[in-house]
Formats: structure tokens, sequence, C-alpha cells
């Protein structure tokens, strides 16, 4: 053997490969300091821009007429009201139909079409699905409504929730699942208690994302939900929600509205924030 | 039953003309065999022969996956189970399984005990501990957990987790313990203990087991399976097989001349 040729070319190679190194690491590093600069940034006008809005007149007061004292009572009670009944009306189909796929029929022409269509869904731009509603249900009784807002919610938090729960389920070991069979438990009860539940963060993770996901959605909300003026806890008047009344009060010449819509903008920047967090410590607690 | 009492041996489990298909590929042929009760039958062979495709057979576990088919003959205690009436779940009920990686479910040890208990039984509080308890000990890991029954399966050493599913399968109370290639993830200590173990339960159960560790063969079972490429090659009592295979192949394998 010529071993000090060798040594010789290995040396080379592994200057080579540190080299590559160092430059795949800063350039992976440059990628993300791009990311979070502009990140920071946004955080960083939202808090300013929006704490100085903020006080307790905007939690106890409604939207006020231009350059009027008021607050987003209203709004922040729609926007919560609808994204909830939306979140509890899209999750559990969105989990059976996520469970159906990956548990039941996992091949079929009908599996593969369910997946084709929800990731037309999943992809759709949510000004689309707003004006789906409107047309199905807004024109149709000629009101907006809140049941239009959380039906167009509800649309959007579906897809995503099937597609994480097919995901999730698809992680779960092939063993795990036999064991459960091999003790002779039917299928409800291995895809219960055994193979959901060891998928059930990452499930609950995607609920949680679908949620901060339509908790910022305005273009849905305008064609359906619209806005209200004034506090209406009946769904089947139009209601005020924090999108739009952002994208309503940010357009205004009005001071106090612009203020108004900081002060929106950082409650949801706050609340979809601490939505990825939770989301995060649920991932990582085990059992 | 009478007779029984006459032939010194019963036979738990007979295989008639059993062939098995992977979809088109051909994957046992023509396997005859007989699994005497209460006793300890290794299968052995090498990887590919169709060992835990057979033993999987036994609880309809290939039934899970459509392009999987078996014809022939499978006598449980006379009756054949692939094409008994009886519900799938009460056969697993009598015919459990332990698998090559430890699976414990993602609950608490306590519960990954109970489940299967509570799919065939409802017993009180008190009757439930007792028999969460018994399976413990039997599967000789009650030391070492009865002060943590109420954390997570997972939180065990791979060791531990493979007697936690041991625990899990006799919990039920089977009458044939299937256990495929038990040991192979474990280390030599917790190996020691699951041997012990297979010894022990076979005063109570049939035990079937697959391994590719010939001493293991030697040291725990009461017969042995030779198999390769789907073919039953020779089956006798261990000693035998070990001592005098009648078969070339079969000496040739156990001495590791195979290949």
């Amino acid at each position: 053997m010529s071993a000090p040729a060798d040594k010789q070319s290995r040396a080379a190679k592994f200057a080579r490969r540190k080299v590559v190194n160092n430059i795949a690491t800063t350039m992976a590093l440059a990628a993300m300091a791009f990311g979070l600069f502009w990140l920071f940034w946004i955080l960083w006008e939202t808090l300013l821009l929006g704490i100085g809005g903020l006080s307790v007149a905007t939690f106890t007061q409604m939207t006020p007429p231009p350059n009027d004292e008021g607050g987003l009572a209203n709004a922040i009670f729609g926007s919560l009201l609808m994204v909830v009944l939306a979140t509890c009306l899209g999750t559990p189909i969105g989990v059976m139909a996520g469970i159906y796929l990956a548990e039941f029929d996992t091949k079929s022409w009908l599996a593969s079409l369910t997946r084709f269509v929800n990731d037309i869904l999943l992809s759709a731009p949510s000004i689309v699905i707003g004006l789906f509603v409107y047309a199905v249900v807004v024109s149709r009784f000629k009101s907006f409504s809140g049941y239009a807002g959380i039906l167009a919610l509800s649309l959007l938090v579906i897809p995503v929730v099937i597609r994480t729960t097919e995901n999730m389920l698809q992680l779960v070991p092939a063993g795990l699942r036999e064991a459960a069979y091999a003790l002779g438990a039917p299928k409800w009860k291995v895809i219960l208690s055994i193979t959901l539940k060891a998928a059930r963060t990452g499930v609950i993770t995607g609920v949680l994302l679908a949620v901060a996901r339509i908790a910022g959605e305005t273009a849905p909300l305008l064609f359906t939900a619209l806005s209200n003026q004034f506090w209406t806890s009946s769904l089947s008047e139009p209601m005020a929600s924090l999108p739009v009344t952002i994208f309503k009060f940010a357009m205004s010449p009005y001071e106090n509205w612009q203020k108004l819509a900081w002060a929106g903008v950082f409650i949801i920047t706050a609340a979809v924030l601490g939505l990825n967090i939770l989301a995060r410590v649920l991932t990582r607690t085990k059992i | 039953m009478l007779h029984t009492s006459t032939t010194p041996v019963k036979t738990k489990i007979a295989v008639k003309d059993l062939n098995f298909y992977y979809g088109k590929f051909h994957a046992l042929k023509g396997i005859n065999l007989e699994i005497p009760e209460n006793k300890v039958t290794a299968f052995i062979g090498p990887s590919g022969c169709g060992k835990s495709t057979l033993l999987r057979i036994f609880n309809r576990m290939f039934e899970l996956y459509p392009e999987q088919r078996a014809e022939g003959e499978i006598l449980l205690d006379g009756e054949n189970l692939l094409t008994s009436k009886e519900d799938v779940a009460l056969l697993r009920a009598k015919v459990g399984m332990v698998f090559q990686k430890p699976t414990p479910f993602p609950m608490s040890i306590f519960d990954n005990i109970a489940f299967g208990v509570k799919l065939f039984e409802s017993l009180n509080a008190t009757d439930m501990e007792e028999r969460v308890e018994w399976a413990l000990r039997k599967s000789a890991l009650w030391t070492e957990v009865k002060d943590k029954l109420h954390q997570s399966g997972s939180s065990l050493s791979g060791g531990q987790q493979q007697r936690l599913c041991i625990a899990r399968g006799i919990a039920i109370k089977p009458e044939v313990l299937l256990l495929d290639e038990p040991c192979s993830a474990l280390d030599p200590i917790s190996t020691a203990k699951v041997e012990e173990l297979i010894v022990e339960l076979k005063s109570d159960y049939t035990v079937v087991i697959v391994t590719h560790n010939m001493q293991q063969a030697a040291r725990c079972s009461d017969f042995t399976a030779y198999m390769y490429l789907g073919d039953l090659v020779e089956f006798g009592a261990t000693e035998q097989m070990f001592f005098k295979p009648t078969r070339k192949e079969t000496e040739d394998y156990i001495t590791g001349r195979f290949g």
C-alpha cells in the first residue's frame, strides 16, 4: 500500500470538506438571520405601535366612530366567538377525515381523490373561500352573518387538520398498531386508545396552527361576517372581528382608528404567538 | 378431554398442508407441524425463511394486510382457526403475541396492562390492581416498577419495556403465547431474564418462539423446527435436533456451516 500518498490525498479531501462545510454553515446562518431580521422587525413595530394604542378601554368599549374614544371589545369578542366555533366545527370533521385516510382507506381511488381535493383546499386562497360562502350563504339569505363567517373559517380549518392528522397517524409505528390488534382490540379501540393517543400531540399542534391561521384571516370574513359597529352575540347578524376591523381602521385617515388598528394587530400577534408557544410546549411534553 | 391423559404430549396447534402467499410470492410451502401443549417450541432458520410468517398466522395477524393469504388448516384444540366463525378478537385473546421491538402503548405502565384486560373482562378496581400485579410479577418486572405504575410505559428501559409487553400479553390469560424474536433488541441481562421467564411460562401456556439465536433455542425450548426458504426442513425434540439432527441441512445450520 502507498500509505503516504493516501494520507496526503485524504488530508486534501478533508480540507476541502471543511471548506464546503463552513460555506454551507455560513449560508444557512445567513438565511436564518435574514428571516429573523424581518420577523423581529415586524414584532418590534407591532409592539411599539400596538402598546401605544392599548388601554383598558380597548377591551371594554365598542369600536368608535371616527375621532371619538372607544375600544375593540366587540371585535375581540366577535373574533373569539367565530374562531372558537369554527374550530369546534372544523376539528372533528378534519380529525375524522384524517383518521379515514390514515387508518381505513390508504390506497383506494376515493382516498387519493380526497387527498387531492384536500390539497387544493389547503392551498386555495382564503378569498376564494370567502366568495364561495358569500355566494352560497350570504346572497341566499340576503344577510351577512356570524354563521357565514364561522362556515368560511371552518372551511379553512378542515384541510389543515385533515393533513396534519393523517401525517401524524402515519408516523405511528406499525408495530404499535399490530401490538394492539394482537391483544384482540377492535379497530375503533385501536384507533381511539392507541394510534390517536400516540399521535395526539401532533394532532393538537395541527389544530392550534389552524386556529392561528384563521385568527388572522380577513378576506373570508369580509364577504361573510362583514363587521358590526356594535356589540352582538347573535350569530345571524353581521359580526365584528379583529382582522376586518384592523383592515377598515388602518386604511382610514382618522388617527384614533389607526391607533386602534395597531392595538388590534398587537392583540392578534400576541394571541397567535401564544398559541404557537402552546403548540411547542404540548409537542415537547410526553404522556 | 379424556384421551389427553393417555398421550404424554397433547397437541395444541396442528398445522396441516399450510401454504401462505404475500401477493404472488409463495412464502410457506406445505407446512405440516404439531405444536405440543405446555411446551416451548422454537422456530429457527435464516432470515426470510418464513418463521415469523408462520407465527403471524397463528393469531391471524396477517389478515391486517389484504394482499396476504393463507391456505390449509391450522387446528387450535382441533378447530380450524383459519375458517372459524369465531371473532378474530377472541382468537387473539387465546393466542397472545409479543413482537421483536418493544411496543409500549402511549399510556402508563398500569394502563398498558389494564388495556388488554378491559377488552375482555370487567374487573373492579381491586381485581384489576391484583391482575396487573400478577402479570408484572409473572414477567419478573414487579419489583422494578411497583413504585412507578403511573409513569409512562415508554419511560422504561428496552428490556423492561419488552417484559412489560410480555406482562401485557399474559395479563389477558391466553392459552398460547407467540414470541417473535423477543430478545433481539435486548442486552444479555434482560435476555437472560426473558429466557427464564419463557421457561417458567410453559407450565401455564403453550409457548412458540421465533429466534435467530441458536443458544437461545437450545436453552429454553423443548421442541425445535428448522425452516428454510418456506419449507419446514426438520422438526423434533430440541435435544435431538441439536445433537443428532437427521437432516444434513439442519446440522449445517446449527453448527454454523450454513451457506
